[in-house]
């Protein structure tokens, strides 16, 4: 098959099977499974592309869709509050650091070639069935019925994080955390002048 | 609480349909005379030299982790943000307020490394 | 089902406001700096040229659309698509008036939606916005968007973290997330946030113009040195929609301006006015704070790209983090606190 062709499959297949789950969605719980099944194919469609597609760029595109549909389940969840910091620092924060970074990388102009039909069917059936075994193993699916909902909001994740008697040490900590991150990205960064040089030479930007 | 949200379902659906639908009126109604001198990028009437894909520099990408870090430091502040009025009426205002000037503080010093590396300014 | 009537009533009724505004913008734009360049400006399409908008669209829709070559296609045509949809998106959450009556039991409110982290929603839908600058710029393979694509997204992420922080001090002084309480937390005698509130205000203002990519932060389309930036290989209605998305965030940020800062839809010293007394404030305020848009191209020279960078992160940060710590200050320690 030719490139054109492959991605045609591709994207069919995972239109299909995008419509299939939310079609069983509509079937089994209503309108909420409808978009349950929206969300996630959303989430697994987006990670699929990830792996499929051969210019870095697109492939780290990809990653908008599933974390977007993330942040739906978040919300289909009954937890708002999540799905926005999860639109706010991955979407709007992580993603465009990985596109960054990929551009920083040297240009592929050729982008990738290699026919990974193959090897990527059988990555993505040999981790489905190793997640889907695990799954299987650790879920009691009946328990999910009898679940309190999940209405948690910001104040009470706030009180959580900063009374006495919550998680002060790990709220702190996450200070900590954040400070050795900076430190290490302008160490990077400001390295080798040498490498700032080069780049002007290079005719980078 | 879904409820709350579909309407933005609701408003999703028409932005996607008014932003996709014109875009695709535009393509099926608009002429079509391409050439290749038309299809060469711009670069004021000369002819494009190297390549397009240059590689930028890291200035842009620690622009990108910084903006994360403090990011996640504006999330945690949502959170107390929220509950200051609470916080300072249950008497335990002073005390959640230290745990924050201590959370800010390491971040503050974080900037403040930054700021002396050089990581802030854009000197090229 | 009549609940899902009344949603996509005021759905419809919202979204064509602020759609509607962002094109009379474009109009406005022209005609306004026309006023102030002692020029006529669009009077030939309609009464007064008032038509203008709708003439652009559809000589848009015939334009020919150019696709350069060695570009991403579907990237380059979802660009446009990516920078209209997060404006649009925002508007979700606007409260443009309060409550409009009841309708079986439940309340009908002058907003899309009314969750509870209505503020939080904004900021991050909007943040989404950086993606149509990015990817506009890589995909059309040319080195006057890419340069331009870079330096807006670069942009918008350092400013927005000052708007972040400017939001979070009204929300420290409300104590609450959702955009109608912010509302009504400003009610009585100089209650609006602008007075307890004024550097957040100014910091507020200033990002919001660098979020919108405005003058004098225009740097994605500084034509002087980038042509047209990111959307410099960008033609017909792919063209108009990075407008259309460029005014539609105007519009929600001079909105939201006007809900954080200047009492939303409450009208001054009419404590109980009705609903559509309400939506005139709002829309006066707002219309207001939409003319400071096109006041300011008009009267500020453009920055240079590292005094940009130099204002957002050496001043307004530092700045807002004062800020917050100032009003943290004040709400545990000062009047009120226990």
């Amino acid at each position: 098959m030719d490139l054109r062709k492959q991605q045609i499959a591709f994207y069919t297949a995972l239109l299909f099977g995008a419509l299939a789950a939310m079609g069983w969605g509509l079937k089994t719980a209503g309108i909420q499974g409808a978009m349950f099944g929206f969300f996630a194919s959303f989430t697994l469609g987006g990670g699929l592309m990830c792996i499929w597609e051969r210019s870095v760029v697109r492939s780290a595109f990809s990653l908008m869709a599933t974390f977007c549909g993330v942040a739906g389940l978040f919300i289909l969840l009954g937890h708002d509050f999540l799905a926005m910091a999860q639109i706010l620092i991955y979407v709007g924060g992580i993603l465009v650091l990985i596109l960054f970074g990929v551009m920083l990388t040297p240009p592929d102009l050729n982008e990738r070639q290699l026919p990974r039909v193959g090897l990527g069917v059988v990555a993505v059936v040999g981790a489905l069935a190793f997640v889907g075994a695990k799954v299987a193993a650790v879920v009691n699916w009946a328990q999910a019925e009898t679940l309190p909902p999940a209405e948690t909001k910001a104040e009470q994740i706030g009180a959580a994080f900063l009374r006495a008697d919550g998680y002060v040490i790990a709220f702190e900590l996450a200070a900590v955390l954040l400070t050795v991150a900076l430190v290490a990205a302008v160490y990077i960064a400001r390295r080798k002048p040498s490498d700032l040089i080069d780049l002007t030479e290079e005719g980078g930007y | 609480m879904l409820t709350n949200y579909a309407p933005v379902l609701i408003l999703l659906g028409i932005a996607v349909a008014f932003a996709a639908g014109n875009l695709i009126i535009s393509d099926l109604l608009g002429r079509k005379r391409l050439n290749s001198e038309k299809a060469t990028a711009y670069e004021c009437g000369m002819d494009a030299v190297g390549s397009a894909r240059i590689r930028l520099s890291i200035h842009f990408y620690l622009v990108a982790v910084l903006f994360i870090l403090f990011d996640v430091e504006a999330i945690f502040l949502i959170l107390w943000a929220t509950n200051a009025k609470a916080f300072a009426a249950a008497g335990v205002g002073s005390f959640v307020f230290m745990e924050i000037t201590a959370f800010v503080a390491v971040l503050a010093v974080a900037l403040a490394y930054v700021w002396r590396k050089g990581g802030l300014t854009w000197d090229r | 089902m009549s609940m899902i009537l009344i949603w996509l009533l005021i759905t419809v009724a919202c979204y064509g406001a602020v759609i509607g505004t962002a094109a009379l913008m474009t109009f406005a734009e022209r005609k306004v700096s026309a006023a102030m360049q002692y020029r006529y400006g669009p009077n030939r399409v309609g009464p007064f040229g008032l038509l203008q908008p709708l003439a652009d669209g559809v000589k848009f829709i015939f334009k020919e659309e150019v696709i350069p070559a060695g570009a991403n296609p579907w990237i380059f045509k979802l660009a446009p698509i990516l920078t209209a949809l997060p404006a649009m998106l925002a508007i979700a959450v606007i409260p443009f008036t309060g409550v409009i009556g009841t309708f079986e039991g439940t309340e009908v409110l002058g907003s899309i939606a009314n969750p509870e982290i209505g503020i939080l929603y904004v900021l991050a839908v909007t943040g989404v916005g950086v993606y149509g600058a990015i990817l506009g710029g890589w995909a059309s393979n040319s080195k006057y968007s890419l340069l331009g694509g870079l330096r807006a997204s670069a942009q918008m992420v350092s400013y927005e973290l000052s708007l972040i922080l400017a939001v979070l001090a009204v929300v420290a002084t409300t104590g609450s997330l959702n955009l109608h309480e912010i509302v009504a937390g400003q009610s009585g005698w100089f209650g609006w946030n602008v007075f307890s509130q004024p550097l957040a205000f100014v910091l507020f203002l200033v990002c919001s113009y660098a979020e919108t990519n405005r003058h004098p932060f225009d740097f994605a389309e500084c034509e002087p040195e980038l042509v047209g930036g990111f959307h410099t290989e960008y033609s017909s209605m792919k063209f108009a929609m990075f407008f259309i998305g460029e005014y539609t965030a105007m519009v929600v940020m001079a909105c939201l301006t006007t809900t954080l800062f200047f009492g939303g839809y409450l009208v001054p010293f009419w404590a109980d006015a009705p609903w559509w007394m309400g939506l005139i404030a709002f829309g006066a305020k707002t219309s207001f704070f939409l003319l400071l848009f096109i006041w300011v191209r008009w009267t500020l020279p453009r920055f240079r790209y590292d005094q940009l960078m130099h204002l957002g992160w050496k001043v307004l940060f530092p700045l807002a983090l004062i800020n917050i710590f100032v009003t943290g200050l004040v709400i545990s320690f000062g009047p009120g606190a226990n």
